[in-house]
């Protein structure tokens, strides 16, 4: 199997949304993978935003067309329903303004698809309501002087958000610790106490 | 200083320069943003590798301020090696064993184009000041006719920093259709203040030299090699950086233990500046270096497009590739990245690699590994995208 037909369990639950052909913005790229996946296999136009400057010279070396920028500065430019799909993988708690961002990745393009890791995981609860630690799990595998996530939240949370903005949840995916589905619907409290993370597919109401 | 300088009188003619010349007659004139018809025009221009069958294997590479078309061989004035032979060759990232590149001396340049140095045929004498005043877009409706002459519908890249960058953005914004990818590197969409005072400074050089005489010095023989190579030191400190200096020179002495208590060329500093200064005023011509700097003064994307940079790309097809230096400060990552910003406006298709160097501006043209790497990678993924086969 080459490179680009085998990617992380998670990415490729990403990449199943994506319908053939379609125009998709990556933000956080990171070293191109999912990118790379969507053009061969999905035949997309791939565009992606990347912050650290390793990781987009690695995209543009592998001929991806990845520009380094920041997911809560440079959504701005971009004009309005640009792409079909905008893509945040794994992201969103590390950004300054997660409602603005949201707000951006369903102006720009018709979708937004996003996932993050569950803060309402029971691991999560463990940690913090029975040893009074901040958590350290396989999806959250920092400690909190290091994390680069701060502005962490729980599937219900995002529920929220999005009732909030207005966008509605066109597909939404809750994950095991391997990246696996749940059969548990993604809304469902269970899904709230036993997902490691979630993907949601949304769309401006 | 006791330093003697080099005579343009070494510069070959035109004739005996290796490479090909297209000229423009009275019924094909280059029509100048000054408002002024060039004719008869000449675009001296070199090409390597080989036009494929379809013609789509076209590379335009476009040259900075003092280079020249002769990118990958040794130089026909000076015997240095090319000025991108680092990227310009077989099995390089532009490969011309797989592209057919060609690079033709700017508008208003000194090796063989149409310029202030060449004889101005009204008069039967070198045009001096009375060749018309020419900009970025001019250069680029020159290099258009070679393109056409060369039976070449649409180019599969056009590549140059700085003032090459200059160009290529040119390019894209007038001629989209003509440019599958555009690769600005060390560039800006517009010359800045501080850049205008420093070719203000060079120019001012050149003109306060005696043998300028207003301009004429072909015509009464005289050369002003001081005012040239001066303004050459200063803008080769632009070109580098302060990190680059030091770890270059240092405080150094230059061939003495002490200092000498005197204007000599004490410091290693000195004496590479006036190297610099003496070696380019042997393939140089003042004039051209007036003219062009100028079109650099001049340039401005944004202007020509209500003042939105956004305006000059909306709609286009090109794909982009912009490059810049972390220690470039003549040209600085902040230009690029609003080129960035403009193209995203719309949706355009577009990479941007910032490279972390300490050589500064120059840093496009030396041996910087990781610029290499994903130039390569983005002329691959471009050739792939384009059908091109290898």
């Amino acid at each position: 199997m080459t490179r680009a037909t085998l990617i992380r369990p998670d990415l490729q639950l990403v990449a199943d949304m994506v319908e053939d052909g379609s125009r998709v913005l990556d933000v956080g790229c990171g070293d191109g993978a999912l990118l790379e996946y969507l053009k061969r296999q999905k035949r997309a136009v791939g565009r992606g935003i990347e912050l650290s400057q390793a990781g987009v010279n690695a995209c543009v070396g592998r001929g991806l067309s990845v520009v380094q920028g920041d997911a809560d500065k440079d959504l701005g430019d971009y004009p309005t329903a640009a792409f079909d799909y905008a893509i945040l993988s794994q992201t969103l708690q590390a950004t300054a303004d997660p409602k603005g961002v949201l707000s951006e990745l369903s102006r720009i393009a018709r979708h937004a698809i996003v996932s993050f890791p569950n803060f309402g995981h029971w691991r999560v609860r463990w940690s913090v309501a029975a040893r009074g630690r901040m958590p350290v799990t396989p999806a959250l595998a920092y400690q909190w002087w290091e994390t680069p996530n701060i502005h962490l939240c729980s599937i219900r949370d995002f529920l929220k958000l999005a009732e909030t903005l207005g966008v509605a949840i066109v597909e939404g995916l809750a994950l095991d610790v391997n990246g696996r589905p749940l059969p548990s619907r993604v809304t469902s409290r269970w899904a709230n106490l036993v997902a490691t993370q979630a993907i949601f597919m949304l769309r401006r109401g | 200083m006791t330093t003697t300088f080099g005579s343009l009188s070494r510069v070959p003619t035109y004739d005996a320069l290796p490479g090909h010349r297209l000229v423009l007659g009275a019924d094909a004139p280059l029509k100048l943003d000054c408002g002024i018809d060039l004719a008869p025009c000449t675009v001296a221009y070199q090409t390597y590798g080989q036009l494929n069958d379809a013609r789509t294997n076209a590379v335009l590479v476009c040259h900075a301020l003092t280079g020249d078309q002769y990118v990958a061989e040794d130089h026909p004035v000076t015997g240095k090696k090319g000025w991108w032979e680092m990227m310009v060759g077989p099995a390089k990232p532009i490969d011309t064993d797989r592209f057919f590149v060609i690079c033709a001396n700017v508008l208003g340049g000194c090796m063989g184009s149409s310029g202030p140095r060449e004889i101005d045929p009204k008069t039967g004498k070198p045009y001096g000041l009375s060749f018309p005043v020419i900009t970025v877009g001019d250069m680029v409706e020159a290099q258009l006719r070679v393109v056409r002459h060369l039976g070449i519908e649409r180019l599969f890249a056009v590549i140059g920093g700085s003032m090459g960058a200059m160009q290529v953005l040119q390019w894209a914004s007038r001629h989209p259709e003509k440019v599958f990818a555009a690769i600005p590197i060390a560039g800006a969409a517009r010359h800045s203040a501080q850049n205008i005072a420093f070719h203000e400074v060079g120019r001012q050089a050149i003109m306060a030299d005696p043998e300028w005489r207003g301009g004429d010095y072909l015509n009464q023989e005289t050369n002003p090699t001081r005012g040239l190579a001066v303004a050459r030191m200063a803008a080769h400190i632009t070109y580098l950086s302060e990190s680059a200096l030091h770890r270059k020179f240092g405080r150094n002495l230059q061939d003495r233990q002490a200092l000498s208590y005197g204007f000599e060329a004490d410091f290693q500093v000195e004496s590479y500046l006036r190297h610099q200064g003496i070696t380019f005023v042997d393939r140089f011509d003042a004039n051209s270096y007036l003219y062009i700097t100028r079109a650099m003064d001049y340039f401005d994307l944004a202007a020509e497009h209500g003042g939105a940079l956004a305006n000059a790309f909306r709609g286009t097809t090109c794909r982009f590739c912009l490059i810049s230096f972390t220690s470039d400060w003549l040209f600085p990552t902040s230009e690029s990245r609003s080129i960035v910003h403009a193209l995203n406006a719309v949706a355009a298709d577009v990479s941007f690699v910032e490279i972390k160097s300490d050589k500064g501006h120059d840093a496009f043209l030396l041996d910087e590994p990781e610029f290499h790497a994903v130039l390569s990678g983005f002329i691959a993924g471009s050739a792939e995208l384009a059908g091109l086969r290898r």
